[in-house]
């Protein structure tokens, strides 16, 4: 067993490491909670702190694993949000158990996410660089537009869907029968969601997403997405079918961002379409970036901070955002100068400077 | 006559759009970055105009001041916009940005941000969170074909001051010296240090100039939709940032082009399609149009070498 | 591993160390919930787009818990906040925060958006909830604790329809309104509703969201090209401020009618209050009033914060006045757990009516779903003041 794991690769390692974190952390958060030593604002930020591991994980798949830089995450968080709180709340009555519900959410999230990803993947990858960043930021606001202006509602008869493009209908012109449920108020968002998520679902999800990224990361497919990202021309000459990976690698991404999405609308009781918007899209990019490109327990833990970080700064009342603004900028001039990085680089042991040079 | 007034709307919108592109898209062509805090400069200089103005109305004017005279304190409100907002860009380029000229160019970008929320923050701090009615630099408007089209005065300063900025822009980067190296810069800039190009300099000189038009940008803005509030910079930022990808980033017509169009399409979407969806519609154009000419409007084309 | 990742994990670590410093010192310094005075909760956007409504609201109700305890009664007042930023999903955040803190009244949530998200919370934790502007009638649905001080949206649609409909016949009518924000949406649903059946003339409807709400240009034409005569406008004051401005730049003067929002025009910053003249609103609050309570109450306000407080600022004072008329009407004590409290304040809510700033000398008096019923008094604007038409 010792030589098994003194034979792993150090990449392999990194990827054990990962997954053990992420369990250790899970299990020393529910004793803690089940101990009462977890105060409310910790507990009630556990699922969304979730959420956007999950978020941050999946973009770091496109914006560092397959090296393009994408601005409208949120849109497919967005379209996995209010398609999971449509199930959740058309299957009141038909699938009560919460479990259950919660599992078909995030999977028809998950799935009209990919969809949406695959749509907009065709157009989008074939841009480059900054033109590609903005077209993925248009994608966003389209897609906020939509929901926008999306009217949704479940009676006896079904879904009753229909788009308010003149600003004049509301939820009444669905004429809904008797004991209809409203879904979706266009531009209000919808209210009254049942909130069947749970920190143990948002863990699940936490360990997918991490078993499918890793994995398709030291898969051959992994390989290519890289390859392509290291210099596409080569790539092609060697026979890879940029178009294919690439497309891959942007439907899971959507994919996972839609599921997580899912959980997210499902654990507050009303959602808006502009809560998905531009900024939120920055604020995980944030995360990614602080986290290290392509390294994916980097997301994980810059996510984890970062979304406590203005929480833990309500101290600094009026200044929070500012002190926020303030930390951000230093982090990212401290990360990149070259003297603090020989400063750490001598303070570290020098075993770790053999995996520096792998990772 | 309507489509007429809507098309007048659209252009004077999209002029304050162009000038917000101009300074994007001269920061972007030489430093490479994406410029977020570019809108938030652009709130601070319609604080400064208005706080300025508000000061210059109250206590150095008197009660009913000639017309020269307040044209005059308005014009020097507005330098002084420029002033500060120029001292402001030099700044945030010599403080945030300067020390990542190696990093990647995501890290510029996070800094950016980071700058971008900074600005707000501070602005709501230091002004505080009340909206503030901004008086139009320049009032009354021209009146045609029997009172059925009406052209307000801000209107045509506006399209009238993009276009003298675009021209001005246009000769001080073919003709000047220091155009001459802010385009040697963007071009290579190893290659420019080699040539005795001050590179630092040229950039911070880019970010002056830049900043100088957020300013002038931001007192057209509020002059136009009156409402000033921290926020303010923030939408009008990103869509001159979409305006300037449309037109070719880099391209100083691109960016004006790009600016006029994004204007004239929002309000004929507004106007004729759906207020609702309005910004749906045009990053849908964006996106046919990118999908046709990749490289945006005016773009350069730049073939891939292996 | 590059040293990068590294880097970033040791400062990832130094800032955990940092919040973990932060979060301890915090513990120590809790004093809510303590056995001689209620601890108050103001849940509302302090900073951000909608900063304005929370920071009055928050401000206003600092003044009426200090009245309050400068009075020589039984019942004392403690008052915490935390920020919201107008986003659900920090609003939840910012309650849980509050909880933590001993929140035992809930003075929020300012906004109509986070209420829908905070009080399934609060009814389910059973804290007493008094919004004093969250006024979408789906806040209180359902939620036996939650209370409103403002009007409900469709209340004030209605009353809205029917004034124009009794008082400007035959006008031809055209609406401008914000479609992401609940409280425009719900008085222009309502107010149709009631157009439709009153027969009234509506030629033009023109909406905007939070992205676009500095510029009317296209709505203005839209409604001055239908041939409106009449423009209702069920959203805040600064957008209809913009709206005024740029009406009177292109020469379109049409008789406006707003709601509450509409309170606070006269006072906006750098506003040219003369283009207000004519404005008709059907508000519950007017600063101007020259009653003493609300003399009283703006002196104050300005004096402390320099600016003339808006009807958030007075709806939140009354909050405050009307919990402690319901604390002293039902007689619960800071020692009884959040439960007792909310249940002895449901008991007496049913029976309470207060004048406040924001009820026109009239009673306010709450039904059992929560809405409040109050008289909505139409003004106009004249030289600057609000006079009864």
């Amino acid at each position: 067993m010792k030589n098994y794991f003194k034979n792993m690769k150090s990449i392999t390692k990194v990827d054990y490491a990962t997954y053990l974190g992420v369990i250790v952390a899970f299990v020393v958060v529910t004793l803690l909670q089940s101990a009462g030593l977890l105060n409310r604002s910790m507990s009630g930020m556990l699922v969304p702190i979730c959420c956007y591991i999950c978020m941050a994980v999946s973009l770091n798949l496109t914006v560092g694993i397959l090296g393009e830089l994408s601005l409208g995450h949120a849109g497919f968080m967005s379209v996995g949000a209010f398609s999971g709180v449509i199930v959740s709340m058309s299957l009141q009555s038909s699938v009560p158990n919460e479990v259950v519900r919660l599992v078909l959410a995030l999977v028809v999230g998950a799935i009209l996410a990919a969809i949406v990803g695959f749509v907009v993947g065709i157009p989008v990858l074939r841009l480059r660089g900054d033109y590609l960043a903005i077209v993925t930021l248009a994608f966003g606001e389209i897609i906020k537009g939509i929901i926008n202006c999306l009217l949704v509602g479940w009676d006896e008869n079904g879904l009753h869907i229909a788009l308010n493009i003149d600003g004049t209908k509301t939820i009444d012109s669905l004429h809904l029968g008797e004991n209809a449920i409203q879904i979706i108020k266009g531009a209000q968002g919808a209210a009254g969601n049942h909130r069947i998520a749970s920190f143990p679902a948002g863990f699940v999800l936490v360990m997918i997403t991490l078993i499918i990224v890793l994995n398709l990361v030291r898969s051959r497919t992994g390989r290519a997405v890289m390859a392509i990202r290291d210099n596409r021309i080569a790539a092609e000459s060697v026979g890879i079918n940029v178009t294919k990976y690439k497309l891959i690698a942007f439907v899971t991404s959507a994919a996972l961002a839609g599921a997580s999405g899912a959980l997210f609308g499902l654990n507050y009781s009303s959602i808006s379409a502009d809560q998905f918007d531009f900024n939120t899209s920055i604020l995980v990019l944030v995360y990614v970036v602080l986290g290290g490109l392509g390294n994916i327990w980097g997301s994980i833990i810059a996510t984890v901070v970062l979304y406590v970080l203005p929480e833990a700064l309500r101290e600094f009342s009026d200044y929070r955002m500012l002190a926020y603004a303030v930390v951000l900028i230093l982090v990212m001039l401290a990360t990149n100068n070259n003297q603090f990085k020989a400063l750490l680089g001598r303070i570290l042991p020098k075993g770790r400077k053999g995996a520096a040079a792998n990772g | 006559m309507e489509f007429l007034s809507y098309l007048i709307t659209g252009i004077s919108l999209g002029s304050i759009y162009a000038i917000i592109a101009l300074g994007y898209t001269m920061v972007y062509g030489i430093a490479k970055m994406l410029n977020f805090a570019h809108g938030d400069v652009i709130m601070v200089g319609g604080y400064v105009a208005f706080y300025s103005m508000t000061y210059a109305s109250s206590s150095l004017l008197g009660a009913s001041p000639s017309a020269a005279m307040a044209g005059l304190s308005t014009l020097v409100c507005v330098l002084l916009a420029m002033v500060v907002c120029t001292v402001l860009g030099v700044v945030i380029e010599g403080l945030a940005y300067r020390p990542l000229r190696e990093a990647g160019s995501l890290a510029v970008l996070i800094t950016a941000i980071g700058v971008s929320y900074f600005l707000q923050n501070a602005a709501q701090l230091l002004f505080g969170a009340n909206p503030k009615n901004f008086t139009p630099v320049i009032s009354g408007q021209l009146t045609l074909f029997d009172g059925q089209l009406r052209i307000s005065y801000v209107a045509l300063l506006t399209v009238v001051a993009c276009i003298v900025i675009m021209v001005c822009l246009t000769l001080f980067t073919s003709r000047s010296k220091m155009g001459k190296a802010m385009r040697a810069c963007s071009e290579d800039k190893g290659a420019a240090q080699l040539m005795g190009i001050h590179v630092n300099r040229t950039i911070s000189m880019t970010f002056a100039i830049g900043s100088a038009l957020a300013a002038i940008a931001g007192v057209l803005l509020c002059s136009y939709s009156p409402v000033l509030l921290p926020t303010t910079g923030s939408m009008p930022g990103i869509k001159a940032f979409t305006a300037a990808v449309f037109g070719g980033i880099g391209s100083i017509p691109g960016a004006f082009l790009g600016g006029i169009l994004l204007g004239i399409i929002e309000s004929m979407a507004q106007a004729y399609i759906s207020t609702q969806l309005s910004n749906a519609i045009l990053f849908a154009v964006l996106i046919v149009v990118l999908l046709v000419k990749p490289s945006g409007l005016l773009g350069k084309y730049v073939p891939e070498k292996v | 591993m590059k040293k990068r990742q590294i880097t970033a994990m040791l400062m990832a670590g130094a800032m955990c160390m940092g919040m973990l410093a932060g979060c301890g010192n915090k513990d120590d310094g809790q004093t809510g919930g303590s056995s001689d005075t209620f601890t108050i909760g103001v849940v509302g956007p302090l900073t951000g787009d909608a900063a304005i409504y929370g920071t009055n609201v928050l401000n206003a109700a600092q003044i009426a818990v200090d009245e309050i305890n400068a009075m020589d009664g039984d019942i004392k007042f403690n008052l915490i906040s935390a920020d919201d930023v107008n986003d659900p999903e920090t609003s939840v955040n910012a309650y849980n925060k509050l909880m933590d803190d001993g929140m035992q009244l809930l003075v929020g949530t300012v906004t109509s958006k986070p209420a829908l998200s905070v009080a399934p919370l609060a009814y389910e934790d059973r804290v007493f909830t008094l919004t004093p502007s969250a006024s979408g009638d789906d806040v209180i649905e359902g939620n036996d604790n939650v209370y409103q001080v403002c009007f409900t949206d469709s209340n004030q649609g209605s009353r809205s329809a029917q004034y124009i409909d009794e008082h400007f016949d035959g006008a031809k009518i055209a609406i401008i309104y914000k479609n992401d924000d609940p409280y425009s949406q719900g008085i222009r649903d309502t107010f149709a509703a009631e157009a439709k059946t009153r027969g009234m003339d509506v030629v033009y409807e023109g909406t905007f969201d939070s992205s676009s709400q500095t510029d009317f240009n296209v709505q203005l034409t839209g409604a001055q090209s239908a041939g409106a005569d009449l423009l209702f406008l069920p959203i805040y004051y600064t957008p209809a401020s913009v709206i005024l401005t740029q009406a009177n730049a292109m020469g379109y003067a049409p008789t406006f009618f707003g709601v509450d929002g509409m309170d606070g025009i006269l006072t906006a910053d750098g506003f040219d209050a003369s283009l207000a003249e004519g404005v008709y609103l059907l508000t519950p609050f007017s600063a101007d009033a020259q009653d003493e309570a609300t003399q009283n109450f703006v002196t104050e306000y300005k004096d402390r914060h320099g600016e003339t407080p808006n009807q958030f600022a007075a709806d939140a004072y009354d909050a405050v006045y009307i919990l402690y008329e319901a604390i002293k009407a039902s007689g619960v004590t800071p020692d009884m757990s959040n439960e007792e409290i909310c249940d002895g304040l449901i008991q007496a809510m049913g029976d309470l009516s207060v004048v406040g700033l924001t009820s026109a000398g009239s009673e306010m008096t709450w039904d059992d779903n929560g809405a409040v019923s109050k008289d909505p008094a139409a003004v106009v604007i004249k030289d600057g003041t609000y006079v009864t038409p």
